[in-house]
């Protein structure tokens, strides 16, 4: 069977597929940048406080993916929990560094200006803070979505959903007649799935960055 | 809380009191700003002024506690706002600091909206508001509002900030040092655009700058600080250029005390001189008449609208062969009866004829002012100057004599 065929016969279990590898990713991205950011927002101040914050969640991005799996199965069992918890700690990084990053690197003149004119501490972060930390966070979250597409596939050895399942299927049965088809099927899927996202997320700038700060 | 309504209050500024306000920064040695006492009254401008690092600019955050006093009290009104919440003291403080601190993410209308929004005015108080403080700056509304900060030239920036800083009426104005960034034509304008501002507003305004020429130009009266935020001497402009009161002051203000003295007063307050004139539509006999053998020497030729046109000698008329066209010197240089002394020397210095025409609000001639008619008056002002001083210093004496004997009566 040639590729062509494989997809055409296939289509739809592909879809579903890449519909719920593009679903775990994107639910895990909403779950780490609301950490991410809350991580950031918490600690920016201090300078050991952020740099503990960063240096942790860099540390957690070395634990090989297959690893951490294997240890959160039999805290948390198999299927969604594992994968939701693993692509979330693994997204944290890029966007904890530069929502931190983002934060202090607000003008200092701005930060007076806001508390003189009598903003609360709430309402700086708010008003100004956040939104001019906004482009540099935006990015950390489109560099955590690219990473998450691949380490999602892995998530398939918990019995998670997605692409991941095709090439984990694929190489089990190397040498029969569709093994190829399925990795490479598994595989561009992903990439595909990644530009897309990579698209939204410039659109997302496009709309969400204020005219007065777009570069 | 400023009052929520839409219209700019009636009353002045508010008296502000400074009670030995101190600042010390754990692990320094010495406080950066120590004791620090005065009373600013209401709807004046007081400027602080000193060598970087005087303390300045931490007696003046201090005030809205944007840095906290580690001892001290400040009044705003009679009211000890030095432990009320520091977010509610903010509210009623208007703050413009260097380089305007405008928010980059916001349009020029939402900028000036902040403090209006925060202390709960309607949308259409607003919507108003913005538009008057836009047009009390001098920018236009319709051009301006929905621009963002870095679409403005870095005066227009300056401007919008003072506009969010009186946005939401505050009786106070805290300026720190708002015009350090800004090129010193730019400067200028907005110098003589906040003096108008304050004529209009009559907030109490107190603004921070290193430059003693920005203080004497705008301040009712001036704090020359030392280091710790010490004050040297806290007086009128005219006072501290006439008489200051130490070594520091008299090296702060440098030379040229005199010439300074030049910029505080306008020409209005000085006599001008009448001057021979004629106008063109008269006849050139009568004009010849006047240039005559028993006339003048010299007269300003007005123009139609009685502006002045030409200075003409005697003998002009004959040599450019009675043409009123060719005769004669155009009048290059003049002033008018708002501009300070220092413009009028400025201008009759460059003047061939040693005088400049002082033309009226629409250009008409009133006047002329002369090297003598300068000389004469300057030696008058600082001779008053000098009197008042004299006077002043009488009575402060007076004062701690009665404060030390009131202490020892107190005592025994």
């Amino acid at each position: 069977m040639s590729f062509w065929e494989y997809l055409g016969n296939r289509h739809q279990q592909l879809l579903t597929d890449g519909f719920q590898h593009a679903s775990a990713v994107f639910q895990c991205m909403v779950l780490a940048t609301l950490i991410g950011v809350l991580l950031a927002v918490a600690t920016y101040r201090s300078e050991w406080a952020g740099n503990l914050a960063t240096t942790t969640t860099a540390t957690i991005l070395t634990v090989p993916s297959l690893a951490l799996l294997g240890l959160l199965i039999p805290v948390v069992g198999l299927g969604v929990a594992p994968t939701v918890i693993a692509l979330t700690l693994y997204g944290l990084l890029p966007i904890v560094r530069n929502a931190i990053v983002g934060l202090r690197g607000v003008d200092p003149t701005l930060v007076d200006a806001a508390n003189g004119i009598g903003m609360s501490r709430l309402t700086r972060l708010v008003r100004v803070e956040l939104p001019l930390a906004w482009p540099p966070i935006l990015t950390g979250i489109r560099v955590s979505t690219q990473m998450l597409m691949g380490i999602a596939a892995i998530a398939a050895y918990a019995s998670g959903p997605g692409l991941g399942n095709l090439i984990f299927r694929g190489i089990a049965s190397l040498g029969s007649a569709n093994a190829l088809n399925q990795v490479l099927a598994g595989t561009l899927g992903i990439v595909i799935l990644a530009l897309l996202f990579d698209a939204a997320y410039i659109l997302i700038g496009r709309l969400t960055i204020p005219r007065g700060i777009r570069a | 809380m400023p009052e929520a309504t839409g219209e700019p209050s009636e009353t002045s500024g508010a008296t502000i009191r400074l009670e030995g306000l101190t600042k010390r920064y754990p692990g320094t040695p010495t406080p950066a700003v120590e004791n620090v006492s005065m009373e600013i009254r209401a709807g004046e401008t007081v400027i602080f002024v000193g060598p970087s690092g005087c303390g300045k600019s931490t007696t003046l955050k201090m005030i809205n506690r944007l840095i906290e006093p580690t001892s001290g009290r400040i009044r705003i009104n009679g009211e000890d706002v030095t432990d009320i919440d520091p977010v509610r003291l903010r509210r009623q403080v208007g703050y413009a600091i260097q380089s305007s601190g405008l928010f980059p993410h916001m349009t020029v209308a939402q900028n000036i909206a902040l403090v209006p929004k925060m202390v709960g005015w309607s949308k259409a108080q607003v919507a108003s508001r913005v538009e008057e403080m836009l047009d009390l700056v001098g920018l236009e509304a319709r051009e301006f509002a929905g621009r963002y900060p870095r679409q403005l030239s870095g005066g227009q920036q300056q401007r919008v900030g003072v506009a969010r800083a009186l946005a939401a009426d505050p009786p106070v104005l805290l300026m720190d040092e708002p015009f350090g960034a800004v090129d010193p034509i730019t400067r200028d304008h907005l110098q003589d655009e906040l003096i108008r501002l304050q004529h209009e507003l009559r907030k109490t305004i107190v603004f921070v700058t290193h430059d003693f020429d920005e203080a004497i130009k705008l301040g009712d009266r001036i704090a020359v600080l030392r280091e710790r935020s010490h004050i040297a001497q806290f007086d009128s402009p005219e006072a501290i250029l006439t008489n200051p009161a130490d070594e520091f002051v008299s090296g702060f203000v440098g030379a040229g005390a005199a010439l300074k003295r030049l910029n505080l007063t306008r020409v209005r307050d000085v006599g001008v001189v009448d001057f021979p004139t004629a106008s063109v539509e008269e006849p050139l006999q009568r004009i010849f008449d006047l240039l005559g053998p028993n006339g003048t020497n010299e007269l300003l030729l007005l123009d139609r609208h009685r502006r002045p046109y030409k200075w003409l000698r005697r003998g002009d008329l004959s040599r450019a062969r009675e043409s009123l066209a060719r005769a004669g010197s155009p009048v290059t240089h003049h002033v008018s009866r708002d501009a300070t002394l220092r413009d009028a020397l400025e201008a009759v210095l460059t003047d061939s004829g040693g005088r400049v025409a002082v033309t009226g609000r629409r250009g008409e001639y009133t006047g002329v002012v002369d090297m003598k008619t300068l000389m004469n008056s300057v030696h008058e002002l600082l001779e008053e100057d000098r009197m008042e001083a004299v006077e002043h210093q009488h009575d402060l004496a007076e004062e701690r004599e009665r404060q030390a004997q009131a202490a020892q009566e107190g005592l025994s």
